[in-house]
């Protein structure tokens, strides 16, 4: 039958003008229709490319690529909704303060966040980062106290590696109590150059 | 529920279900027909079940919102009158105009059974379950179609 196959090999390809043309309807038509549960886009940065993904109630994810944002999206997929797409535009605000932190031209974030990935401990410790001023650390030790259990300074650093807002919620301002780093979601060198940053701004 | 985000399901059968609406319904309804498929896919897509075939229920989406698109033309100046210019815009696909117009002079039916099976790449069965019908009717649909694009098709559309 392959040659009944070849009757149709002048049908126009579908190429990449078209499939962004249906692409960028479709997000527009899901957003009208309230169904874009999570929005994302990437971000180039000094600590490397950024996943962005937002639901209508905030900012819910931000991811280093050492995490690998396919399994980062396969898991909003499971936790959150399917409904995801590539959708920049519910994420510009999100990128334009990022991209003014990096040029040292922001120091607090001002967009909504939605915290539904974090829970229990973990999320009043995730309250407690945005405590630490720009510029400034703390460590564990303290973290854990300021969230109501000073001996679970385990728990308040596993709580730090399962940030699912890094960078926009300041985990990597939390470091041992000897003074030395610690460990991070994104890798030891990105917290070493976020807190560069912060101190010399 | 399905793990998968919905961007990779338009990225891996976005092109396809689009060749099938224009194979369908013609070049100038088939962005529409597409658009209203994976609208209504997409909110949908939180019930389908783990390990469904992604394409053929886009396919049979795609098949209920085109039928949706040959009642509302039936009742509108028929497609033809805008395919020349159309054509004439894509110097590229010239000898293209000449199989729409030839898909055009189909059936529906053959229409269908051929986008389904020789586009989407579905067994007869299952075209059958879309269309309605026995398989041997959706195959014997499709071959007469085939036969007449054959006949119908200037020599040059074929490679």
């Amino acid at each position: 039958m392959t040659n009944d196959r070849d009757l149709f090999a002048t049908l126009p390809p579908v190429d990449d003008e078209v499939t962004h043309r249906l692409h960028r309807r479709l997000v527009d038509a899901a957003n009208a229709a309230g169904l874009l549960d999570v929005a994302y886009r990437t971000l180039d940065t000094p600590v490397g490319t950024l996943l962005l993904a937002a639901t209508p109630t905030g900012l819910v994810r931000v991811a280093y690529p050492s995490q690998d944002h396919d399994l980062v999206l396969e898991g909003l997929a499971r936790d959150v909704s399917p409904r995801i797409l590539r959708a920049p535009a519910r994420l510009d605000g999100v990128a334009r303060e990022i991209e003014e932190y990096f040029a040292r031209r922001r120091r607090t974030f001002d967009v909504p966040l939605d915290l539904q990935l974090s829970h229990g401990f973990r999320r009043r410790v995730l309250a407690h980062l945005a405590e630490i001023r720009y510029g400034q650390t703390a460590s564990y030790a303290a973290i854990a106290k300021a969230a109501g259990n000073p001996r679970a300074v385990r728990a308040a650093g596993s709580a730090c590696a399962s940030n699912p807002l890094p960078v926009v919620v300041p985990c990597h301002r939390v470091v041992r109590s000897d003074g030395t780093v610690g460990q991070y979601v994104g890798g030891v060198e990105a917290k070493q150059t976020l807190l560069a940053l912060e101190a010399t701004a | 529920m399905s793990t998968t985000p919905f961007e990779l399901v338009v990225a891996e059968h976005g092109s396809t279900v689009l060749r099938v609406c224009r194979a369908v319904l013609g070049p100038v309804d088939a962005e529409d027909a597409w658009s209203e498929t994976f609208l209504a896919a997409l909110r949908a897509y939180p019930r389908l079940r783990p390990n469904s075939n992604v394409e053929a229920w886009l396919v049979t989406i795609a098949h209920r919102k085109a039928l949706d698109h040959v009642r509302a033309s039936s009742r509108r100046p028929i497609l033809t009158d805008t395919l020349p210019e159309l054509a004439a815009d894509e110097d590229r696909h010239a000898s293209e105009s000449g199989l729409w117009e030839a898909l055009e002079a189909l059936s529906l039916k053959q229409r269908q059974t051929i986008a389904y099976h020789y586009l989407a790449g579905m067994p007869y069965v299952q075209v059958a379950r879309i269309v309605g019908g026995t398989e041997a009717a959706a195959r014997r649909a499709a071959a007469d179609g085939i036969a007449a694009l054959r006949k119908t098709l200037p020599k040059g559309a074929f490679r």
